[in-house]
């Protein structure tokens, strides 16, 4: 019995990894009644980092492996030659349970392979949350994914039982999903992340004139597209990150750098490496956008649609613009400050409430934190120590790039060519 | 010069604080018994005295916030040597003030809690992700950890709020005391607790049955999350430092 189950969490937490959400923050779901779990801290937490050094905040499994589904770049597609296994909803809820009452985890994270159909999976993930919620008390953070094709009715009761809801995209264009995953369409995915957002916001009105009101995925919906697979840009990508923002309201948008994992010949081939700086450029140009005040065109146009390999997104715009520099810290709007690259948010904030005691000085600047040796060719401040010369962009990269040793250098090449 | 003698405590220091302006004491120095003292000037013992701590203490909300008083007690808590004398500077500086002076990043004191209390904090967080508990035989789900800091106090809440249903304890062995909720309130014990089951050895005597079956399900879930093809083991370690390892199941040998 209980090697069962340890052969099935083997299964199914492998299958499950791909995804790469982890995050239990932002929810507003607090212990009640002497419950058991909390997810009203604001602050996610990561249990334990995966050998890859990834976050564990959550148990990630699918609820089942079996999927009607063939797409290509899926490790459960139907006809890949994997050992397959589906957890009953008892075994969920007790794994969960346990789990986190010993502080493995923030909560659950349920997707799952279709069986049957889009409304039989669907109905076991929010039969699954409401166990856990209604049965065991639980106030931990629950995020499901919502399957594309599932009934608005069962959509709406996931959203009363989970903190998070995501339906994931794939792929950032229809025609590379239509090329991969061509029993899918684009609109099956969009509707319930349409449907979602309605509810969230009509449920965020009514909260405003009725204190008891339940919950309904008070942490919101997020995303994932599969990057590197297909030939899209940057561009394309932060295009397509920017429209779930702005227009679907969406608290996340992730993005998997692709892992080969089968042989098929619309898809890099096994060996291929995995894209991880260029996943993680696309990770701090997100990150622009929704905290630094970047508009997407800010980083990546028609005439640039890649982000650079060898530096960072903001670095970059910083000498696409060094008209904008040098910014004298000791008078210059927060907002600017924040742009300047190696003044993080924080130290910005800093900056700026310091400066009302005292004229800042570059011993100042670099006691607060700021990576003074990528700042000073951006900043004027009191007192000598500013080097306001007249570099080009490429001197000041190449000297910032002397001072840095990356163990990835050999993988800043442009982007893979597959096609 | 002035070395006044307090006894290591928060109240203690809080006390110091006390007295220094009470006699308007110039050039003071912050001493506890443990540490050397100096071989000139008028030496002082402050006794402890919980109503003055507290004057002091609600003194400070006059200037700054309440998020800032928390940064004192919480760098306090890194148990630094020069900490009090830290304190005690920046508690001067902002009843001379009389200002918000919290956000001066510029001034040395200030700075200096701002980035202490940081440490402790990032501390406490880790404490909050890495402790993990054991189910023993008498149903009390129990954990060690060894933190850099004494940050024991910080998380209390964080755990009484989490797990309000189950009897817990977590033990920290470094400073051989721990905190126990038996479902109604957390208390402070002070023990000096048999180390050898905290390293998981004996685990059928002194633990519930189903303990080792969720240990191993536990490792084996940690195991297969990974992904080979992106293995990165400098991030690992930086995100989950070798010195907490002792106490995660997930790094032990499977069993």
């Amino acid at each position: 019995m209980n090697d069962r189950i340890s052969e099935k969490l083997s299964i199914l937490a492998d299958a499950a990894k791909y995804d790469v959400s982890c995050s239990s923050s932002g929810s507003k779901r607090e212990n009640v009644n002497k419950g058991l779990g909390n997810a009203a801290g604001g602050m996610g937490i990561c249990h334990a980092y995966t050998e890859d050094g990834r976050c564990v905040s959550l148990l990630k499994i699918l609820l089942t492996n079996y999927c009607i589904f063939n797409c290509a770049y899926c490790v459960s597609r139907s006809s890949n030659d994997v050992k397959r296994a589906a957890f009953t909803v008892d075994e969920v809820v007790e794994l969960t349970i346990n789990f986190y009452r010993r502080n493995y985890i923030e909560g659950l994270f349920l997707s799952s392979g279709i069986f049957k159909n889009a409304d039989y999976t669907m109905e076991r993930l929010v039969l699954i949350a409401k166990k856990l919620r209604t049965e065991h008390n639980f106030h931990g953070y629950i995020h499901l994914k919502a399957i594309p094709g599932a009934s608005n009715e069962l959509m709406r009761q996931a959203g009363l039982y989970a903190d998070r809801l995501s339906v994931n995209v794939e792929m950032p264009t229809e025609q590379s999903l239509q090329l991969l995953a061509p029993e899918k369409n684009r609109q099956d995915m969009l509707q319930p992340m349409h449907y979602l957002k309605t509810q969230i916001l009509q449920h965020q009105e009514e909260k405003k004139t009725s204190r008891h009101l339940p919950l309904f995925a008070p942490a919101g919906q997020s995303t994932q597209m599969v990057i590197g697979a297909t030939p899209e840009n940057d561009m394309q990508v932060l295009l397509m990150a920017n429209y779930f923002y702005k227009k679907m309201q969406l608290k996340r948008v992730y993005y998997s750098g692709y892992v080969p994992i089968s042989n098929d010949n619309r898809l890099p081939a096994i060996g291929t490496p995995v894209p991880m700086i260029r996943e993680n450029r696309l990770y701090q140009a997100d990150w622009l956008m929704r905290f630094y005040g970047f508009a997407a065109g800010e980083l990546v146009a028609p005439d640039h649609p890649h982000l650079d390999m060898d530096i960072d997104p903001k670095l970059s715009w910083a000498l696409r613009n060094l008209h904008v520099f040098p910014l004298d810290v000791n008078k210059a709007d927060v907002e600017l400050i924040m742009r300047v690259p190696g003044i993080g948010v924080g130290s910005a904030h800093k900056i700026v409430a310091a400066r009302r005691f005292n004229l800042l000085t570059h011993d100042h600047l670099q006691k607060i934190g700021i990576a003074y040796n990528r700042a000073k060719y951006f900043i004027t401040c009191k007192g000598p120590g500013t080097l306001v010369k007249d570099y080009t962009p490429l001197q000041i990269k190449q000297q910032i790039l002397a001072m840095q040793h990356s163990k990835y250098q050999p993988n800043f090449s442009p982007q893979l060519t597959l096609f | 010069m002035h070395t006044l003698v307090f006894d290591g405590s928060f109240q203690g220091l809080l006390s110091a604080v006390f007295t220094v302006f009470e006699y308007k004491l110039q050039q003071v120095q912050l001493v506890t018994p443990q540490q050397p003292l100096p071989l000139f000037g008028n030496r002082q013992e402050v006794i402890t005295h919980t109503a003055q701590a507290q004057r002091v203490w609600n003194g400070l909300l006059r200037y700054i916030s309440p998020e800032a008083r928390q940064q004192l007690y919480k760098a306090f808590l890194s148990e630094q040597d020069t900490m009090p004398q830290i304190l005690l500077t920046y508690m001067q500086y902002a009843f001379a003030q009389q200002a918000a002076v919290e956000k001066n990043f510029s001034h040395p004191a200030v700075l200096a809690v701002h980035q202490t209390a940081q440490k402790v904090h990032r501390e406490k967080h880790r404490m909050e992700a890495f402790v993990r508990f054991h189910l023993t035989k008498d149903q009390l789900y129990y954990a060690v950890v060894e933190p850099d800091f004494n940050v024991l106090p910080l998380i209390s809440e964080h755990f009484e709020k989490r797990y309000a249903d189950q009897q817990w304890m977590i033990y920290d062995a470094r400073r051989k005391y721990g905190i126990y909720y038996d479902l109604t309130t957390v208390t402070a014990i002070e023990m000096d607790f048999n180390t050898s089951l905290q390293q998981g050895r004996n685990i059928a005597a002194a633990y519930d049955e189903k303990e080792e079956q969720y240990q191993h399900l536990w490792q084996q879930y940690f195991a297969h999350v990974n992904i080979a093809a992106r293995k990165n083991t400098a991030l690992h370690i930086r995100h989950m430092p070798l010195r907490y390892w002792k106490y995660l199941p997930e790094k032990q040998p499977a069993r």
